[in-house]
């Protein structure tokens, strides 16, 4: 009985990974987008996780160190033609100094909270009018990838296919995800929970606030600078409001808060639910099916996503401030409890 | 040599002395009691040592070396461990959890922090509740929870602020006991304490803060007939 199960259970796992493997290759090219987005917001808002959902330091201007990776990894091509996987490690550096340089100011000086997040966001602004402004990154022009009119794993460059990049952000997420694993099994993990909870405390027991805070920081903006990259290649161009604007920041944090902040799959459980929802009222309000007519005086217009976004996340502070997995969770302890008194009683 | 030397510290809050050229000393192996009256200058006394305030004068001496002006988690990783007197638990964590912090401040390894994290348990009596979150405990069971976590720190100091307020007698009497047990072990301990009955039988000795002054030093039997200090408690001539 118990080894039909077990054998069921790795059928089931094993039937799972073969079709998230194959599944580019079924889907049509709208689903194989999706899925794209899906797993790439995923992606950055693990690295957002990170920092404000494990260590607790809210950052409300994670597109400064996204738009740093975009920017390293695209210059260094466009005018050296460095190969982007390699201005992809070489932007986490950059962004990975920007960011411990930025939380050194802030957590020297015990910059908390409400004031941190505002720090950060001007940071991120500051960055976005210096790209605005200087030549050297062609102002609010943007830079558009060269293109080599040829698909290449070696350039990370498909203008065919959207295939591989599924691939790339699959390993990406599935890297990331192992990555916060660690963090929390760690050392390090406790520590940046116990930081989160209670900072006196968490000092009356050893813990450098400065030193784990500028740690979380340096490896969170290093992952999301990698984003930054992928999203240069897999769009081919950047400009500064697409890479630097406050609503990178703001997706990025949208789905761990709605999946569930500091929990491991907070950020993939999310953007499941928001990125579907959020691809798909853009497309029906765009063009509404016939079957909805009181959409029709909608079409065209554009922000009724954004609504819908807000209204959601209105709803998800008020009734579930731990997220998707947060509620699971609490079920989850609630059944255990019960099943434990009733042992107890028994 | 005294294992904690505290000399002629002083320190003020706006135009207001908390703390007038006080120097205590604490050596190793005792237990040793500062107690006062409200707003005496205990809180501010410890917060100081701890490393939570910096001082304005005067100097802080560990094993003979200045650790005045030091961060609060140096203190920790040099011997000096504390609790709060308004409980300070990691509400959304196991008890468990809560203890495995403390644990790691002497190592990297995870299996070492959980067998030490398991014996502390034990030894405070805390093993049946591990798994609750430190949010759904009893007020003895959140104080309890706070003294193991600084043991975890593997102090050689610990320093107690007001852990005996708020309970009931029966188990003021199992936190005393419990205070034994952890000197015995090799500690030594600083509590600070409001009222004076609970520390009375604990103590080895007993140090009388008043309007941030040292008033008395001395065994409890010494105290609880010193005038000066029945006058700091009680109000002048509130026995003619």
């Amino acid at each position: 009985m118990r080894e039909l199960r077990i054998i069921i259970w790795y059928g089931l796992v094993t039937l799972f990974v073969v079709g998230v493997l194959v599944f580019p290759y079924l889907a049509s090219s709208f689903i194989l987008r999706l899925a794209i987005l899906i797993l790439y917001w995923a992606y950055l808002g693990q690295c957002w996780n990170i920092l404000s959902g494990y260590a607790g330091q809210f950052s409300f201007g994670h597109s400064a160190y996204f738009g740093l990776g975009a920017y390293t990894s695209t210059l260094l091509l466009f005018k050296w033609g460095l190969n982007p996987w390699i201005g992809m490690f070489i932007g986490g550096i950059v962004a990975m100094c920007g960011g411990i340089f930025i939380g050194f100011l802030c957590f020297r000086y015990r910059v908390r909270g409400v004031y941190f997040a505002l720090a950060t966001l001007a940071f991120a602004e500051i960055l976005r009018l210096i790209a605005i402004n200087s030549a050297f990154v062609r102002k609010s022009m943007g830079i558009q990838i060269p293109l080599r009119r040829v698909d290449s794993w070696l350039h990370f460059q498909f203008e065919t296919t959207t295939i591989p990049y599924y691939y790339i952000i699959l390993a990406m997420v599935l890297g990331s995800i192992l990555v916060v694993r660690m963090i929390e099994r760690s050392k390090l993990g406790y520590y940046f929970k116990a930081i989160h909870q209670d900072e006196e405390a968490a000092a009356s027991l050893g813990v450098s606030l400065l030193r784990y805070k500028m740690v979380a920081m340096g490896i969170s903006c290093f992952m999301t600078a990698l984003g930054g990259t992928f999203y240069a290649q897999y769009f081919f161009f950047i400009d500064p409001d697409l890479v630097f604007g406050v609503e990178v920041s703001i997706e990025m944090l949208l789905r761990p808060i709605v999946g569930g902040v500091g929990v491991l799959w907070g950020p993939l459980v999310g953007a499941l639910v928001l990125t579907p929802l959020s691809e798909i009222t853009r497309t029906i309000i765009r063009d509404p099916p016939p079957f909805l007519p009181f959409l029709f005086p909608l079409k065209g217009r554009s922000g009724v996503d954004l609504m819908l976004y807000g209204l959601i996340v209105i709803f998800v502070i008020i009734f579930m401030q731990r997220g998707i997995m947060g509620l699971i969770q609490n079920q989850r302890r609630r059944l255990e409890k019960q099943t434990q008194d009733e042992e107890l009683f028994a | 040599m005294a294992l904690l030397e505290v000399k002629n510290v002083s320190k003020s809050f706006g135009g207001l002395r908390a703390l007038n050229n006080v120097t205590v000393e604490l050596n190793k192996g005792e237990i040793l009691a500062v107690i006062g009256p409200n707003g005496a200058g205990k809180t501010t006394l410890f917060n100081i040592i701890t490393g939570y305030y910096r001082p304005d004068g005067g100097q802080i001496l560990f094993k003979g070396k200045n650790i005045t002006g030091l961060e609060p988690h140096e203190k920790c990783f040099r011997g000096i461990g504390r609790t709060f007197q308004l409980v300070k638990p990691f509400e959304e964590m196991s008890v468990f959890d809560n203890v495995m912090i403390g644990s790691f401040n002497r190592t990297r390894n995870r299996e070492d922090a959980q067998r030490q994290t398991q014996e502390i348990l034990d030894f405070t009596g805390l093993k049946e509740r591990r798994n609750k979150l430190a949010s759904e405990l009893t007020i003895v069971d959140r104080k309890r929870l706070e003294l193991a976590r600084a043991l975890a720190t593997k102090p050689e100091i610990l320093m107690l602020d007001e852990v005996m307020t708020g309970l009931t007698p029966a188990e003021s009497d199992a936190a005393q006991d419990l205070v034994r047990n952890i000197r015995s072990n090799g500690l030594t301990i600083l509590i600070i304490e409001h009222v004076m009955r609970a520390v009375m039988r604990l103590s080895d000795r007993i140090i009388v803060l008043h309007y941030g002054e040292v008033i008395a030093n001395g065994s409890p039997k010494e105290i609880s007939q010193n005038e000066r200090v029945i006058e700091a408690y009680l109000g002048r001539g509130s026995f003619a």
